[in-house]
């Protein structure tokens, strides 16, 4: 095996690791710190079924961004929703054999990345074009997009311009995951891709990505409407009750 | 008038371009040591503050995901930017939410965070958004988390709910801790502590004022309308903002409350020991002030042996009490269990008039055509009824019941996207007034298109904050002074006294058997 599978598998080894790791740290960490006090955002609902349409609207279809911000809704969903459907259509290189579904969706899966593109450049424009914008943005937001937009262009350079190839490239992955690692395609876009797609692993527990995870922790958004009815009370705040009547 | 320009109308509403630092010099007085140290705070900035301000926001990071997550999170998207009204009055940038929490997450992130300790071992923390904190940077910290009113608007906005007013909160809470408050919250908080009110009003003032109030209320109606205060046994206690005692439309509001409680013959009274029911506790994100002004009210409740809580006309308070007051001072279990503790006023006046017991003259109200402000804790911390939105629709309701002409002002600038009346969360003080002066013009521009188009002469509302806010930024805007109301105001002018129309009766009876006898 040469040195750059060999160098390649460990990074994503390391890699993964960072992200499972790292994120399953911070999820840890935001379930565990109390939310105190009732703070949803009224009007609430009132049922536990109604948080979870309440969240879902959110995650799906970015509702509140939606009533905030047309142009930020229209860029960043059509980025969410293209990335997703290429990261579904990845699993092939992942399962073997490919699940139906993943089958499926690989023509848009495809297509999609023409969204992501689209989406990252319209977000990355008003970072620079929207005075409101460029004020809070800092260096590390314009290198996010571009290593967004790197990963895109690589991907899509090898779907559409030179293909790679996909079956020592799936062996490849496939291998790591049975932790019998196989020799990687040393095709320069894929080296490219792949060294990008490791980097947003290994950022993403300690940067703005965590917004993912984190989003579904937002008190203010997943909270139930009940206080009267419920009296809601954290640890450490029964713990000073405690002290306080003694 | 001020030595400040005052905000032009906006023709159009255009996103005014970010200007920062043109509010930089925007400060509320500092507390001095004796209104900290009731509070349990430093009687002034302490030597090792850097230190003990990281400490703190340690110690805060682990007691409220809120602020964890949200200084996680935030990715900068902007759709807040625009949201904020400070933002919109004073074009400061850094009054634009994401700005203001940007304050307070640079520090998390430069102390708090792998990114922002490793670059700033680089020496470019700014890469990632971090940077030390400096004594510029506290100096921004007071500025900038006290030109937040805690309103929530940004919120409603942003994708993943981050609640700016959590960030202001616990960066007071911070300075607090290090000895830096505000003067206008912590001397209040003393007052609550020590007199039981606000205003520092005493027992025996309190009681000479209602005596005053019954008086007045029966030379206008000729009904014994009465204000009881401290009476054991009654069944509702009534909890309302001291503002309620003295100040105008606050007042009116009170005398509406207790038309409505006699009408009914409901047994109620005010309590001198919680005589209060602002928590300023909640403005400088203390759980432990906020709950001990919440105790006081549950005392109050125990000593009279009352069945049932209800709240005046107060934004905030309604928010402590409907969102926090069961967290802080609960369980309720000596209380009645068919009521929701606490109730507001509107709630138990709307549920009356849906019963069909008060009858209402609406003419009462002809000289006025109204549009309601949703106040901000209301709309977005609180609820009223059993359904999301009551907080909306009730006081409506009351409106209609007692007013022949209403009208809602711009969709975009009321229920949960209502603009802050620019005073509320703690900065509702002269050493404030430009501030509050231009975080108005948003409520001010919608309250002129409704002027314009239908005609619309007064604003009603269900906050004492807010009322005394605009009682007092009106004449700044071309507004009377006096163009504010209280909800409870309208009732009062247009209930139907049972009692009066038999007192009427019988005048006129006496009135023509006179003339018959001549
Ligand atoms: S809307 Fe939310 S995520 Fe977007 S910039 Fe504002 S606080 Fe950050
Ligand atoms: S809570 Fe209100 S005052 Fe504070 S930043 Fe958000 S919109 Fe502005």
């Amino acid at each position: 095996m040469s040195t750059v599978s060999v160098i390649y598998a460990a990074l994503f080894y390391f890699a993964t690791a960072v992200l499972v790791l790292g994120v399953a740290y911070k999820i840890y960490v935001y379930a565990k710190t109390p939310a105190p006090l009732k703070i949803p955002t009224t009007p609430a609902p009132l049922t536990v079924a109604g948080v979870v349409w309440r969240m879902f609207r959110e995650v799906v279809f970015f509702h509140s961004l939606f009533r905030g911000n047309k142009w930020i809704w229209l860029f960043g969903w059509v980025f969410h929703f293209s990335l997703f459907l290429v990261l579904a259509r990845h699993l092939r290189y992942f399962t073997n054999p490919v699940w139906d579904w993943v089958v499926l969706i690989q023509p848009f899966g495809k297509y999609a990345s023409f969204g992501m593109v689209i989406g990252l450049l319209g977000l990355w424009a008003r970072r620079f074009l929207v005075a409101r914008v460029r004020f809070i943005t800092s260096p590390s937001d314009h290198l996010m997009l571009a290593l967004l937009v790197a990963i895109a262009l690589s991907g899509m350079s090898m779907t559409f311009v030179s293909h790679t190839d996909i079956v020592s490239l799936k062996a490849f992955f496939l291998g790591l995951i049975a932790f019998d690692p196989q020799p990687l395609p040393a095709d320069f876009n894929l080296l490219v891709h792949l060294a990008l797609v490791a980097t947003l692993m290994i950022v993403f527990p300690i940067s703005k990505l965590l917004h993912a995870p984190g989003v579904f922790f937002s008190p203010t958004r997943n909270q139930v409407d009940n206080p009267r009815e419920k009296r809601h009370l954290a640890p450490w705040a029964a713990e000073l009750e405690r002290q306080s009547s003694t | 008038m001020a030595d400040f320009e005052v905000p032009k109308f906006r023709e159009i509403p255009i996103i005014p371009e970010p200007h920062p630092g043109v509010m930089a010099h925007s400060k509320p007085f500092v507390a001095k040591e004796e209104f900290q140290k009731p509070l349990g705070y430093p009687g002034e900035l302490v030597d090792n503050w850097q230190e003990a301000a990281l400490d703190k926001m340690k110690d805060l990071l682990g007691k409220y995901r809120s602020l964890r997550l949200f200084l996680d999170i935030c990715v900068k998207c902007g759709s807040c930017t625009d949201k904020c009204h400070y933002y919109l009055g004073t074009t400061d940038a850094y009054n634009m939410p994401v700005a203001r929490q940007d304050l307070l997450r640079k520090v998390y992130r430069r102390y708090f965070t792998f990114a922002g300790k490793f670059f700033g071992k680089l020496g470019i923390p700014g890469f990632v958004g971090a940077a030390d904190l400096t004594k510029e940077v506290l100096d921004e910290w007071y500025s900038y988390f006290h030109q937040c009113s805690q309103c929530r608007r940004c919120s409603v906005f942003c994708p993943y709910g981050i609640d700016t007013a959590e960030i202001s909160m616990a960066a007071r809470e911070i300075m607090d801790s290090v000895g830096l408050g505000q003067k206008y919250s912590n001397e209040i908080i003393g007052k609550v502590f020590k007199v039981g009110n606000n205003l520092g009003l005493p027992g025996p003032a309190l009681e000479d004022t209602l005596e005053g109030l019954e008086e007045d209320v029966y030379d206008d109606t000729g009904v014994h309308v009465r204000f009881p205060l401290d009476e054991e046994g009654a069944e509702i206690l009534l909890v309302t903002p001291s503002a309620d005692f003295f100040a105008e439309p606050h007042i009116d509001g009170l005398i509406g409350y207790a038309k409505v409680f006699h009408e009914v013959g409901a047994s109620w009274t005010l309590s001198s020991y919680a005589s209060e029911a602002a928590n300023f506790g909640m403005f400088i994100g203390s759980y432990e002030n906020m709950r001990k002004v919440s105790l006081r009210i549950r005392k109050a409740a125990q000593d009279l042996g009352v069945k049932r809580i209800i709240f005046g006309e107060c934004g905030h308070a309604w928010r402590v009490a409907y969102s926090f007051l069961n967290t802080l001072a609960g369980p309720f279990d000596f209380l009645d269990p068919n009521y929701p503790v606490p109730q507001h006023i509107c709630e138990y006046t709307y549920g009356l008039i849906k019963e069909g017991r008060l009858k209402f003259d609406k003419s009462q109200n002809d000289h006025m055509v109204l549009t309601f402000h949703d106040s901000c804790n209301v709309a977005r911390a609180s609820r009223m009824g059993d359904f999301p939105g009551g907080q909306f629709v009730i006081p409506r309701e009351i409106i209609k019941a007692t007013c022949n002409h209403f009208y809602d002002m711009d969709p975009d600038t009321v229920y949960d996207s209502t603009y802050c009346c620019g005073g509320g969360g703690g900065l509702l003080t002269d050493d404030l007034i430009e501030l509050r002066v231009k975080g108005a013009l948003p409520r001010m521009e919608a309250l002129k298109r409704v002027v314009e188009e239908h005609g619309v002469t007064h604003m009603a509302a269900i906050c004492a904050i807010c009322k005394s806010q605009f009682t007092k930024i009106f004449p700044y805007y071309g507004f009377e002074l006096d163009s504010i109301v209280s909800v409870h105001q309208l009732v009062s002018n247009a209930i139907i006294l049972s009692d009066q129309k038999k007192a009427e009766e019988e005048a006129s009876e006496t009135a023509e058997a006179a003339e018959t006898e001549e």
